[in-house]
């Protein structure tokens, strides 16, 4: 499945995205023996989406762990591995699964810190695939990334390419903080390539320019990254300019680039999959408003799912932002 | 564990005793509750199981020692008395916590009345190995890990969400929401495993405390599933205090709590949680086991809360007067001075010191508590992460310059 080729001096591969984060999680195994990968079915199988492919195989079991099918005893249990000195590594089967763990990561692991007054870490990773489009039955499809991104304490991050989920849950891994890690599940299957010998990474917490622009900011992360890109490509032939912005960290959010960018555009929409009532386009929404307010041509657009629960999977191209959408909301944005 | 029950407790025991003393529903009712099980009211205790299960005892309320073929248990004399001393002191420290909630220095506590002997019992038989997961009212438990008493007493003062070093003691920090820590206690245990120490002179094991009521709980039962299937080395020490809050033990089970255990597979015991001898016997032997790579056991230690749940509870509106007079005469110190005086063991200035050396400790908690400066406004941004992060970080400097932004106001 992979090739390599020469790429300035570094050996580049081609991974997909998943593979991209099994070989990030060998590597971070590799350099570190107190790092522990936790979950359902991610020995023999290596998880349902075969991220933890290989993984067990390599590091036996007391390492790769096939947990009993338990979300609070997962994070509960990784809670009291991380006290003894072990990182592990959780995998959430699917978004919608993770509400059982919800008191052990918004009661437990986000605060443990703050609680011991500093003097304990949880260096704690939970992988969460995230999102939709892939036609799933019920709560395989969520976003649930506001919930998190609300909780002090936790550190939230997403990936939307495999060079980035190489490199990233490697950083997750090494925090001496709890990160949330949420997956892209339908860009798993893409593959790019990925400089596994690079050692000048983007750090977890800062974002990136994915297209320089002029016309309208787009503000995107996970699986938006790539409809926003491909929107861009449809606009350009319009002759309109986006800057398409992958948050990458959205907690910290990295407000510097957010806003150096809309300073320029004069012009911001941001685009999730997740409900857009309370959801994370909102903080971005108004954090923009008072850090740009007059440079602002336009009000900060928000385009996303609607505040309804998950549709069934033959409705979903109807919920997610797909490319018109976005183009819809650049027209309304450019109108203004 | 298909052991006759002892006879110097057989029938002594109130274990079916409470459904007679608080009627729960008009004669005829009560009647067909031994065919019938009541959405409302639930199993009667005893459905389906028997109804005089094993308890561990080595010490009658009377002071008399008694042995148990499973719990030898070969103590000094000293080690006697200091057991006797560290029950009046932490009562001591319980009672005066009390009293400055009463007086409004604290904003609530969760007293430990009636349960010294099973957290005595149990702390004392841990190795500094062990690490202990506690709930909210394991103050004896931390007398025992050396937890200076007034860093216990910041969280129910406000000045911190919990005061220690867990490492330091290892005494984890309090755990409120009901349950949570036996899944950290577990993932914990889970790790000493993987350190390869079981069974080798740095062996350790963890120790779970919790209540009756979380027994309910889906992290404990979690908590059981986990330890049971990877063997780790763990105790869940339950002190069954007979009340969660204002529920009792019958909405909670109806198969006797250390019964539990089977189901989970692995071994389960009652024992009596008002004797401090059998409980460390007990602790001792499950706590060997678990270090020795054998995993783990739920010990019920059944006692009895002698006090409110917190101080803000008000016991009088669920149980009555009855219960409490029933379990007083089963004090889990009186036994001990029993049989301190019975043995010639210590004399009156013995108790007398105790008592003395107890009074002191409260009133130099008091004096400490009262001296524990309330904290800046500004640590509330500290150590919510380990590295800097920019939204705290600038928050931070706002709020500071808010708060001068008066300072300048007023000079």
């Amino acid at each position: 499945m992979t090739e390599t080729a020469g790429g300035q001096g570094t050996a580049t591969t081609t991974f997909s995205l998943a593979r991209a984060l099994g070989e990030g999680m060998r590597k971070a195994m590799e350099n570190d023996p107190k790092v522990l990968i936790m979950g359902e079915d991610v020995g023999k199988l290596g998880g349902v989406f075969r991220v933890t492919d290989g993984l067990q195989k390599d590091f036996g079991e007391e390492r790769v762990i096939d947990t009993p099918l338990a979300e609070s005893g997962i994070i509960g249990t990784a809670i009291g591995l991380a006290l003894r000195g072990y990182r592990p590594v959780c995998e959430i089967q699917f978004d919608g699964f993770v509400f059982p763990a919800a008191d052990q990561i918004i009661t437990q692991l986000a605060k443990m810190r703050m609680r011991s007054l500093g003097t304990v870490s949880l260096p704690v990773v939970i992988r969460i695939p995230t999102g939709g489009g892939i036609g799933a039955v019920e709560h395989h499809s969520e976003s649930p990334e506001a919930y998190f991104t609300h909780t002090a304490g936790l550190r939230v991050v997403t990936c939307s390419n495999p060079a980035d989920a190489y490199t990233m849950i490697q950083q997750a891994i090494s925090s001496p903080d709890p990160v949330i890690f949420l997956e892209p599940k339908r860009r798993y299957w893409d593959k790019a390539p990925v400089d596994v010998d690079g050692t000048d990474w983007t750090p977890l917490h800062q974002a990136r320019v994915a297209r320089p622009g002029t016309d309208v900011t787009v503000l995107a992360y996970g699986p938006m990254v790539k409809t926003c890109m491909e929107a861009a490509t449809a606009a350009e032939e319009e002759g309109r300019s986006l800057e398409v912005i992958d948050l990458r960290s959205l907690n910290p959010l990295d407000v510097g680039t957010v806003v150096e960018s809309v300073r320029k555009t004069g012009r911001c929409m941001v685009v999730h999959e997740a409900p857009v009532f309370s959801g994370y386009g909102a903080e971005l929404a108004a954090r923009i408003t008072e850090k740009c307010f007059y440079h602002l041509e336009a009000p900060v657009l928000r385009v996303g799912g609607p505040s309804t629960p998950y549709p069934p999977s033959r409705l979903e191209d109807h919920y997610l932002p797909d490319l018109d959408r976005v183009l819809d909301a650049v027209d309304r944005s450019l109108e203004w | 564990m298909a052991r006759e029950p002892h006879a110097s407790y057989q029938g002594r025991w109130p274990y079916v005793g409470r459904l007679t003393a608080i009627p729960l529903a008009g004669p005829e009712l009560q009647e067909e509750r031994h065919v019938t099980i009541d959405s409302v009211r639930g199993a009667p205790t005893g459905a389906g199981q028997d109804v005089s299960p094993e308890l561990v005892q080595l010490l009658t309320p009377e002071g008399e020692r008694v042995e148990h073929p499973d719990y030898p248990l070969d103590l000094g004399d000293q080690e006697i008395r200091d057991l006797y001393r560290d029950l009046v002191i932490v009562r001591r420290i319980d009672l005066e916590a009390v009293a400055l909630t009463r007086q409004g220095e604290l904003g609530i506590w969760a007293s430990l009345l009636g349960q010294e002997a099973a957290q005595i019992g149990s702390g004392r038989a841990l190795s500094d190995n062990d690490m202990v997961f506690p709930t909210y009212r394991e103050h004896g438990v931390a007398w025992c890990r050396q937890v200076e008493a007034v860093r216990l007493l910041g969280l129910f003062r406000g000045v911190n969400h919990a005061g220690w070093d867990p490492a330091e003691h290892n005494f984890h920090l309090y755990t409120i929401v009901i349950g949570s820590q036996t899944l950290h206690a577990t993932g914990y245990a889970m790790g000493i495993q993987r350190d390869g120490v079981l069974g080798t002179p740095n062996a350790a094991a963890t120790i779970a405390y919790f209540g009756d009521g979380a027994t309910s709980q889906g992290d404990v039962n979690e908590a059981f599933v986990f330890a049971s299937v990877f063997n780790a080395p763990i105790v869940f020490f339950c002190q069954n205090n007979q009340w969660a809050i204002s529920e009792p033990l019958e909405r909670q089970s109806r198969v006797p709590l250390y019964q539990r255990a089977n189901g989970f597979g692995f071994p389960g015991v009652r024992v009596d949680g008002n004797d401090v001898f059998a409980c460390m016997a007990v602790t001792r032997k499950a706590l060997e086991a678990a270090r020795s790579g054998q995993g783990p056991t739920l010990i019920e230690a059944y006692t009895y809360r002698m006090g409110a749940h917190t101080t803000t509870d008000d016991p009088t509106r669920y149980r009555l007067a009855a219960e409490l007079e029933s379990w007083k005469l089963k004090d889990p110190i009186e036994r001990v001075k029993s049989y301190l005086v019975k043995n010639q063991l210590a004399t009156a200035d013995y108790f007398e010191e105790i008592e003395a050396e107890a009074k002191q400790i409260g009133k130099d908690l008091r004096k400490a508590c009262l001296e524990l400066p309330d904290p800046q406004p500004l640590a509330m941004f500290e150590n919510v992460y380990a590295e800097s992060h920019e939204l705290i970080t600038e928050e931070q400097q706002q709020f500071a310059a808010y708060l001068e932004s008066f300072e300048e106001a007023s000079s």
